[in-house]
């Protein structure tokens, strides 16, 4: 953001004049600490290297086995989506549902979403309805809870563990990178610096 | 120059709260004042009835939580064994298992994370309600701190999705999921948008300290635009 500009802090709605904020370095509110502004050098093209990355990463997560489990002999793979739709068969859909859209929908839409608006922006162009979605984005943001998912990956395959032999598939690795590349894609991104693009596009 | 009394709100401003464009705000204080103009969001000063919708949304939590730890999250059948299993009693196997690190990591996520969450926004919507002028930055730390935690209460969900889908063999072994699980999903889903309904909670802990420094806002607020 422009040093000099007036800005009110988004949390607590107090009025601040923004100083320069060097590349990597942070701006709070200073009355309730709120980030204010975040710069990262190249911020634009790293978010959006990391969300092509990442959905290539969702799509693998997707279509190969994810774990394996034997158990005297029978070996059963499932796929990312297979216990959403067990969970669906046995009348759980409010779960099921949730647990489709906190682990697939909603990290598959942050990142078209992404993809939809920074590519363009990188061109010098304005995708139509860019506001739009980002609005989307912001709503869908606390939806995509994949490192929690992980984390009940773990736990599930210590319980299991004295029951059966957990084998690993190809897409557990690619969702657990993908969650880094989120991570580090989300970080990356200053969304003042898209409006600031949008701006000069114009 | 004391930042506590110049806001947008007493500027005559409105700052878009998605894209943050500051403009001129043109009617009363509260009500949907239009769409802002770069990204066409609804435009409010403050969110329109947070204290109420969080009340609410805390209130039913607190019901729903009751059937969520007490009714079982999931069946295990055996080689002709049932068993069923609530939230606590998964905690207590682990236990006795010896696995505590596990047992830990369940109890904080799943039985710790929602009670913390629950009070804690109790305690803050009281407090705003009250007008609290206690500590205000420590509140609004207390509150970004269990939004940020709160997320994490969805393992248990995840575990019961996994385990659904992993043992799943016929009469040997095989896990179902009980009506617990959707209670347990529901409170952590209220509470999720308890948090987004209060998140001007921060606003009012941060009004209140304007309120305390009103004497000194006259000259603040002679400073120009």
């Amino acid at each position: 953001m422009t040093a000099g500009h007036i800005m009110a802090c988004h949390d607590c709605d107090l009025l601040h004049r923004l100083p320069a904020v060097a590349d990597g370095m942070r701006a709070s509110c200073c009355r309730c600490g709120a980030a204010l502004a975040r710069p990262k050098r190249n911020g634009l093209e790293r978010a959006l290297a990391l969300a092509v990355t990442g959905l290539v990463l969702l799509l693998l997560a997707n279509s190969f086995p994810f774990l394996g489990f034997k158990i005297q002999g029978q070996v059963r793979e499932t796929l990312l989506l297979t216990g959403i739709q067990e969970l669906y068969l046995q009348d759980m859909r409010l779960v099921a549902i949730l647990v489709l859209i906190t682990t697939v929908l909603a990290p598959l839409a942050q990142l078209l979403a992404l993809i939809y608006i920074l590519l363009p922006l990188k061109l010098n162009h304005r995708a139509p309805g860019m506001f739009q979605v980002f609005r989307w984005l912001r709503t869908i943001e606390p939806w995509s809870m994949m490192e929690v998912f992980m984390l009940g990956i773990l736990v599930s395959v210590v319980k299991l563990a004295k029951m059966a032999h957990i084998i690993p598939g190809i897409a557990s690795f690619c969702f657990m990178a993908l969650i880094f590349v989120l991570a580090a894609c989300m970080a990356s991104l200053d969304p003042h610096v898209v409006w600031e693009q949008w701006e000069e596009n114009q | 120059m004391s930042p506590a009394a110049r806001t947008a709100q007493t500027a005559s401003l409105v700052s878009c709260t998605v894209c943050h464009l500051l403009m001129h705000r043109r009617s009363a204080a509260s009500v949907p004042i239009g769409k802002c103009p770069r990204c066409g969001a609804a435009l409010h000063s403050r969110k329109p009835n947070s204290i109420a919708r969080t009340w609410a949304l805390v209130i039913a939590a607190f019901v729903l939580y009751v059937p969520a730890n007490v009714l079982p999250i999931t069946k295990v059948t055996s080689l002709g064994m049932t068993q069923s299993d609530t939230i606590m009693s998964g905690v207590i196997y682990f236990i006795q298992c010896g696995m505590w690190p596990i047992a830990l990591v369940i109890f904080i996520a799943s039985i710790f994370v929602p009670v913390l969450k629950l009070f804690m926004l109790l305690f803050l919507v009281i407090s705003v309600q009250r007008r609290s002028t206690w500590r205000p930055k420590d509140r609004t730390r207390l509150y970004r701190i269990t939004e940020a935690v709160g997320r994490w209460s969805m393992t248990d969900i995840f575990v019961v999705t996994i385990l659904v889908a992993l043992v799943h063999l016929g009469a040997l072994a095989n896990i179902e999921a009980q009506s617990g699980a959707v209670f347990f999903a529901a409170v952590v889903l209220l509470l999720r948008r308890a948090y987004r309904a209060a998140a001007v909670l921060a606003t009012g802990i941060a009004i209140t300290v304007v309120i305390l420094s009103l004497p000194k806002s006259d000259e603040l607020c002679s400073g120009g635009k």
